[in-house]
């Protein structure tokens, strides 16, 4: 029997109607066209699927659709705002992040959600916050490179933003 | 997706949908989940974090009839100071562990499991509860709450009952909960002072379930041990302690030498078996090893008041 669901998803209210075997991953997917969460393992291992309930990263393979009813889902694709690319996308450009691409939203998704928690990280603290994201085509290098570039540039556009307005926000 | 798709070889190995229809509850009270439990009884499943229910339904492990979500329940959901114990809810998630510094500086053992279980996300989703529930014999938190002496307490319509950590377990998925009984909260005392405790676990990756594991709590007076509790986990169709290993290293000198040697009999008190993760053989051998180092860790910790 279909249940009828709200949740803001991306900053917006929605509502839709869902199986209770429905899968919050294949709604997102395949109800609103959100391709930023992928399915990779289906199990919990790789996280190539996380987004943000109710701020904090969870497993969208993992979770039912219903569950998410009164709360608030963000994708990788809330996160951009003015269509502007965040620090950490434009830090995986510029520090080649990426190969395939596949693990990438995942990884986005966690490390912007680490540096709002955690403005100047170390590398130890990166390596441990995405210690359960999975990337086969390189390794790790250069994604914890962007994560500290983009650390980096947060902090000085926010002493930036801060001295312009003269006062602590 | 209402149609039943058949068991096969196949999508045993599908996990892109959950091929088990079920009708759903999303209570929001203790009483509520109680209610539903006793109706449906062993035709239903309680949803907490979902990590390990909803992999075993992609599996087709277990099709449940009913689920009763119960992630809605916020009066599961806490951390208690209680002066001489610490109490649980069993909904409370492994992040909020990680994050309590009365856990960290509390129970030792039981913050080095936290720092090893899964990624950041698992432990946002994963619940102290759905952890001891899905009671395999890896579970994180299961060696830790055994030598910290912890109780869960298991409440149904019937009312409520208390039983051990080691109680608990009763084979590989296997509890002694009845059908119509929900696990509430997990009591855990406050070591008495001068008592150190560790959890080790040897794993293939940083996010993977264990080989091995052991967890140790420890008290060394005049340099003899006064107290010692030892539990093991991924070696038998449970989590074990080990009391004739604990018996003969009580009254001795903490001196690694002897430690070394009595620690050897662990492996007579546990029951390996050789599957994907490990062999019988390697965990006979590195179970000696961790549960020597286990216990240093434990000693050099209550030295430190901690």
């Amino acid at each position: 029997m279909k249940k009828s669901i709200r949740f803001k998803l991306n900053g917006k209210e929605v509502s839709l109607d869902v199986e209770p075997n429905e899968l919050l991953l294949n709604v997102l997917r395949e109800r609103f066209g959100l391709t930023g969460p992928k399915y990779v393992c289906g199990i919990g291992e790789c996280g190539a699927c996380t987004v943000l309930l109710d701020g904090e990263p969870v497993l969208s393979c993992l979770t039912l659709a219903v569950d998410v009813d009164g709360h608030e889902v963000t994708t990788v694709e809330g996160l951009e705002r003015d269509k502007e690319l965040t620090a950490v996308q434009k830090a995986f450009i510029e520090e080649a992040g990426i190969q395939c691409g596949y693990c990438t939203p995942g990884f986005v998704v966690m490390l912007d959600k680490l540096l709002k928690e955690n403005p100047n990280p170390t590398e130890e603290e990166i390596r441990e916050y995405i210690r359960g994201n999975l990337c086969r085509c390189t390794g790790y290098v250069n994604i914890v490179k962007a994560a500290l570039k983009a650390a980096e540039e947060l902090r000085s556009s926010s002493s930036a933003i801060k001295l312009e307005s003269g006062f602590h926000s | 997706m209402t149609e039943i798709v058949k068991p096969s070889r196949h999508n045993l190995f599908n996990t892109h949908i959950l091929p088990v229809s079920f009708e759903y509850f999303a209570p929001k009270t203790i009483n509520e989940v109680l209610d539903l439990l006793s109706r449906y009884s062993s035709n239903a499943k309680v949803l907490a974090g979902g990590t390990d229910l909803l992999v075993k339904m992609k599996m087709r492990l277990v099709e449940p009839k009913y689920i009763i979500n119960i992630k809605e329940v916020e009066e599961l959901s806490y951390i208690r100071d209680e002066g001489e114990v610490v109490k649980i809810g069993a909904l409370t998630r492994w992040r909020q562990l990680e994050k309590s510094e009365l856990i960290k500086k509390s129970f030792p053992a039981l913050y080095d499991a936290v720092k090893v279980m899964g990624g950041t996300q698992i432990r946002n989703m994963a619940t102290v509860g759905g952890n001891l529930c899905n009671a395999s014999p890896a579970a994180d938190s299961a060696p830790p709450l055994m030598v910290l002496n912890a109780k869960l307490v298991l409440a149904s319509k019937r009312g409520e009952r208390e039983v051990t950590t080691t109680q608990f377990f009763k084979g590989p998925g296997k509890t002694v909960m009845e059908p119509d009984e929900l696990l509430k909260e997990v009591i855990i005392p406050k070591p008495e002072e001068g008592v150190g405790s560790a959890f080790i676990k040897v794993a293939r990756t940083a996010t993977d379930l264990a080989k091995i594991s052991a967890a140790t709590a420890l008290k060394v007076e005049d340099n003899k041990i006064a107290m010692v509790r030892i539990a093991i986990g991924s070696a038998a169709p449970t989590p074990v302690r080990t009391p004739k290993t604990e018996e003969a290293l009580l009254g001795q000198p903490f001196k690694p030498s002897i430690i070394r040697e009595k620690v050897r009999t662990v492996v007579n008190e546990i029951s390996p078996i050789d599957d994907v993760r490990s062999t019988a053989f390697y965990r006979r051998e590195v179970s000696k090893v961790i549960v020597e180092d286990a216990l240093i860790i434990s000693f050099n910790r209550a030295s430190r008041g901690g």
